[in-house]
């Protein structure tokens, strides 16, 4: 198998673009896919503000390289989730990485800041850990952007990760959120910072071969937390279905984003009160997350 | 050859296995899931591989 490019040995094959790389031309490769989602959906300029979040994954690892390399100023956000020694070992690795290449990581720490961990959270409220962890990822992840005033919080999910939600979104025909399914969210007045996802035209074995190729000592075991997740099962099966018919994820994805969401608009929005207690945007009285919060230190 | 599979991480022994892609066919596993790794460097499907090899199989699908 040879280089699309330059005829040497293949490292890899991305079967969906009809195309073998050596090192060399995937890193270009995968610079180029970035650059380009990131001017076609006009996601940020060289001046502003940059805040990933960083989960010391390959995804968000391999976005922040990215990013340095196309020379964009990103800081980076670690959340500590209390999730035992997993937890520690992924803060470990983003701060290795973020050191070694001299780049600034916040850590913000879930059961020093606010009491819980998403094991204990998921427990008290019985509601799925992926689900107990996400909903506090999202809070803090907005409300550090909006403390810290940063223009844009940078999101490492992948074209599997996007493609898979969307397939869940659509199993449930959950218009509110194929609605919210886009590249781009814009900043809102009552306080959500403007949120892009840079990675959705690269495949998550993709960013794979980018952290392995680039060096990057990335978290390779799975979160404990995550068996009989039901989106890594959907990845599973729209693996299965890429293997026959390459490309079938992008078309599905991008099909949706081309074609599809203008059909779920965002307008029926209901207006966004703030929370009692934090003062985040909400549309209740009390934020999902100060309920989280107050249903886990009560048990 | 030796296999080595993650989350949990354990080891298979295989023989007869000539190239990458037959290992997939072989344990029954989606080529689009894994990175195949022979002492730190990826291969491609088509890659020779003999019984003296140890190939990581690292899967790529994570997060929730
Ligand atoms: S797998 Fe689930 S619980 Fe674990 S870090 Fe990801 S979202 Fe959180
Ligand atoms: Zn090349
Ligand atoms: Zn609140």
């Amino acid at each position: 198998m040879k280089c699309r490019v330059c005829r040497q040995r293949a490292v890899i094959q991305v079967k969906r673009h009809h195309a073998n790389f050596c090192k060399d031309h995937f890193i270009e490769h995968i610079h180029r896919q970035v650059a380009k989602t990131i001017d076609e959906y006009k996601m940020f300029d060289a001046a502003d503000r940059l805040l990933l979040g960083v989960s010391g994954g390959k995804d968000s690892l391999a976005l922040w390289n990215i990013l340095n390399e196309l020379g964009y100023a990103v800081d980076g956000v670690y959340l500590h989730l209390g999730i035992g020694d997993y937890s520690s070992e992924s803060l470990n690795l983003s701060t290795n990485f973020a050191e070694a290449r001299g780049l600034k990581l916040q850590v913000s720490d879930l059961p020093a800041e606010f009491g819980f961990s998403v094991p204990e959270a998921a427990a008290a409220s019985r509601r799925a850990p992926c689900s107990a962890c996400g909903l506090s990822k999202r809070y803090i992840l907005n409300q550090i952007a909006d403390e810290l005033s940063y223009d844009v919080l940078v999101m490492g999910h992948n074209l599997d990760d996007e493609a898979a939600t969307l397939f869940s979104n659509v199993l449930r025909w959950n218009a509110e959120y194929l609605a919210r399914q886009r590249p781009v969210l814009p900043a809102t007045n009552e306080g959500f910072a403007r949120k892009v996802k840079p990675l959705i035209r690269v495949a998550e074995r993709e960013t794979a071969a980018y952290a392995v190729l680039q060096g990057i000592d990335y978290e390779v075991d799975e979160c404990p937390m995550a068996a009989g997740n039901t989106i890594n099962r959907y990845k599973e099966w729209l693996n299965r279905l890429e293997e026959d018919s390459p490309g079938v994820k992008a078309g599905f994805l991008f099909g949706f984003l081309e074609r599809g969401v203008e059909h779920f608009p965002n307008a029926d929005r209901p207006t966004l009160d703030s929370c009692r207690f934090c003062g985040q945007p909400t549309t209740s009285d009390v934020c999902a997350f100060c309920r989280l919060q107050a249903v886990t230190l009560r048990a | 050859m030796k296999v080595v599979l993650r989350n949990p991480r354990r080891e298979i022994e295989l023989t007869g296995v000539k190239r990458v892609g037959d290992l997939f066919r072989r344990l029954d596993l989606v080529s689009e899931s894994y990175l195949p790794i022979r002492a730190g460097e990826l291969c491609t499907i088509e890659d020779a591989v003999d019984d003296e090899d140890v190939i990581e199989l690292r899967p790529v699908i994570s997060g929730g």
